[in-house]
């Protein structure tokens, strides 16, 4: 069976409203900017992933929409398929398109606007219409109850997820795609407007535009071309029930699984020695230390610790969202593929500013969520 | 090149929906409306109570077919204090603030309710607080979750 290699990767800039652009735009942007990154043409491009959610767009088949932009009617017409869900799961299934031997490029394209829609209702919509819903429940809210929940049960505090934002909105200075960036203090963070106790406006992700695309190749394309390729070492993605109220919501089983495949599919037995970058989906603060604990980089409880050892900052041995991660710039669906991006960015040695080193970075992780407060879990491991 | 003018399109979508609560559910809520009183069902393979009750248990692909009566009481497990402002999805208009998110495991169940507790004072809240269910009066219950008013902190 063949390898499959990221051959290229695109991004926009993520930003509060992109006025300047419509959704197939952005698509093609991407489009466009991902096959000049891999030295390819659409020609070369055997097949298509679009990843796109028809709430977020406010229309039914959303990916339609953007089919022509992402080059799916070219030359007569590819095979094009869609995912809605985080991009890491657009990856996914691209790589098991060529994993399958029919296609040996696949681009995967994800694209939304948080501008557009009312993000509160749209995120309401994701629970069930007859037990939640009415409720009011949505992003923030039900965020809220799965940090208290993980607050009591493993006994970190306020303090230790705002020390989360602290590093990852210092670390987007140094990203010009991010859309906050800044200096905070812990006690700035603390002191930000409390918008659903015990989640504060610091400890939570922008409303974001953007889009972004890779390009999958197997083996012998992917030594063909002139660029390193990045290899997809090991992936898996798992799930949860649906009904928040069947969860605990301390505990996140499904990235438990979903790491434990990925590393025995990567051969990885020590994560923390092992891995020399994480990108991961804190879409609230509180998130980057429930996942890092539930992918095995600490113990359970001990995520506040291993933040304030200061070994998760761009200096330390397992730098955690280099790229400021989701809590500076969201856009919805393709933030797990801005994750992949930065993998690959630091992989290739060319993420500017934030390259980490001097140690070379060799081994990367990156990851997706997908539903209510980590529902879903994809976890990508990816390698030079 | 001389500067585009950007244009936007505003459109206000209603689609309105008609949803089955199947079968399990419409026990639920009628059982809710007419008696004040919680059912979930039981997992013959694991054991698992659930609330509302569903077709399947997940981890097992079982039915849980034996019917549970619950009671009205419960611990609250977690909770938010909401402060920012919300169109209430059932009113269309703006849900007064602050109001209190639980996330309630009644007595006898294995899964968590999502409710309103009727309680705002961060300083009277905390994880582990018994909490009991407050129903509309029969007369007003019309078969949805809403039936149950809140829950109340009986501490
Ligand atoms: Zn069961």
């Amino acid at each position: 069976m063949t390898n499959v290699a990221i051959v290229g990767a695109a991004q926009t800039p993520y930003r509060r409203r992109r006025d300047d652009a419509s959704l197939a735009e952005l698509v093609h942007e991407v489009t466009v900017a991902a096959l000049a990154d891999a030295g390819l043409e659409m020609g070369d491009i055997d097949n298509i992933v679009t990843v796109s959610n028809d709430f977020w767009d406010g229309r039914t088949i959303s990916s339609m929409a953007v089919m022509d932009a992402s080059g799916s009617s070219y030359a007569g017409g590819k095979n094009v398929s869609t995912v809605e869900g985080d991009g890491t799961f657009g990856l996914f299934y691209g790589a098991m398109r060529i994993l399958s031997g029919v296609y040996r490029t696949t681009l995967v394209v994800a694209h939304s606007k948080g501008s557009e829609g009312d993000p509160m209702m749209i995120t309401n919509s994701m629970f069930d219409y007859i037990y939640t819903r009415p409720l009011g429940l949505e992003f923030i809210s039900s965020c809220a109850l799965q940090a208290r929940r993980y607050m009591d049960k493993y006994g970190l505090t306020e303090a230790d997820f705002a020390l989360v934002s602290v590093k990852n909105r210092r670390n987007a200075l140094r990203n010009p795609y991010a859309q906050l960036a800044g200096e905070l203090t812990v006690e700035e963070v603390l002191a930000s407007p409390v918008l659903a106790d015990p989640l504060k406006r610091h400890d939570l992700s922008p409303i974001s535009d953007g889009a972004a695309a890779v390009i999958l190749a197997d083996s012998p394309v992917a030594l063909r071309l002139g660029r390193k390729p990045v290899w997809l070492k090991g992936g898996a993605f798992c799930s949860e029930d649906h009904f928040l109220g069947d969860r605990d919501l301390a505990e996140a089983p499904a990235l438990r699984e979903a790491s434990r495949r990925a590393f025995e599919m990567a051969g990885v037995t020590d994560p923390f020695r092992e891995i020399d970058v994480v990108e991961l989906y804190d879409a609230c603060s509180y998130m980057e230390l429930l996942w890092l604990e539930e992918m095995g980089f600490c113990p359970r409880g001990e995520g506040g610790t291993l933040i304030r050892s200061g070994e998760t900052a761009p200096e330390g041995s397992l730098p955690v969202n280099p790229s400021g991660g989701v809590l500076s710039a969201h856009a919805v669906l393709v933030a797990g593929l801005a994750r992949v991006i930065e993998v690959v960015l630091q992989l290739r040695g060319e993420a500017g500013p934030r390259q980490l080193g001097p140690k070379p970075v060799e081994l990367g992780l990156a990851h997706g969520i997908n539903g209510p407060c980590g529902q879903s879990h994809c976890v990508l491991v990816l390698g030079a | 090149m001389k500067k585009t003018e950007l244009l936007f399109l505003k459109e206000d979508v209603d689609i309105p929906y008609n949803w089955a609560a199947g079968r399990y559910g419409s026990l639920f809520l009628t059982r809710l409306r007419d008696e004040g009183k919680f059912i979930g069902n039981r997992c013959p393979s694991c054991g698992k109570v659930y609330l509302p009750p569903r077709v399947v248990c997940g981890p097992c692909f079982t039915p849980p077919e034996e019917i549970v009566e619950l009671g009205d009481t419960g611990t609250l497990v977690s909770y938010s204090v909401v402060n920012y402002p919300f169109i209430d999805p059932e009113t269309g208009s703006r849900r007064p603030i602050p109001y209190t998110l639980g996330y309630i495991r009644l007595d006898g169940c294995d899964t968590y309710l999502s409710h309103f507790v009727d309680e705002t004072d961060p300083a009277k809240l905390t994880p582990g607080l018994r909490v009991k269910a407050v129903f509309r009066p029969r007369e007003e219950r019309t078969g949805r979750l809403q039936d149950v008013l809140h829950f109340k902190i009986v501490d």
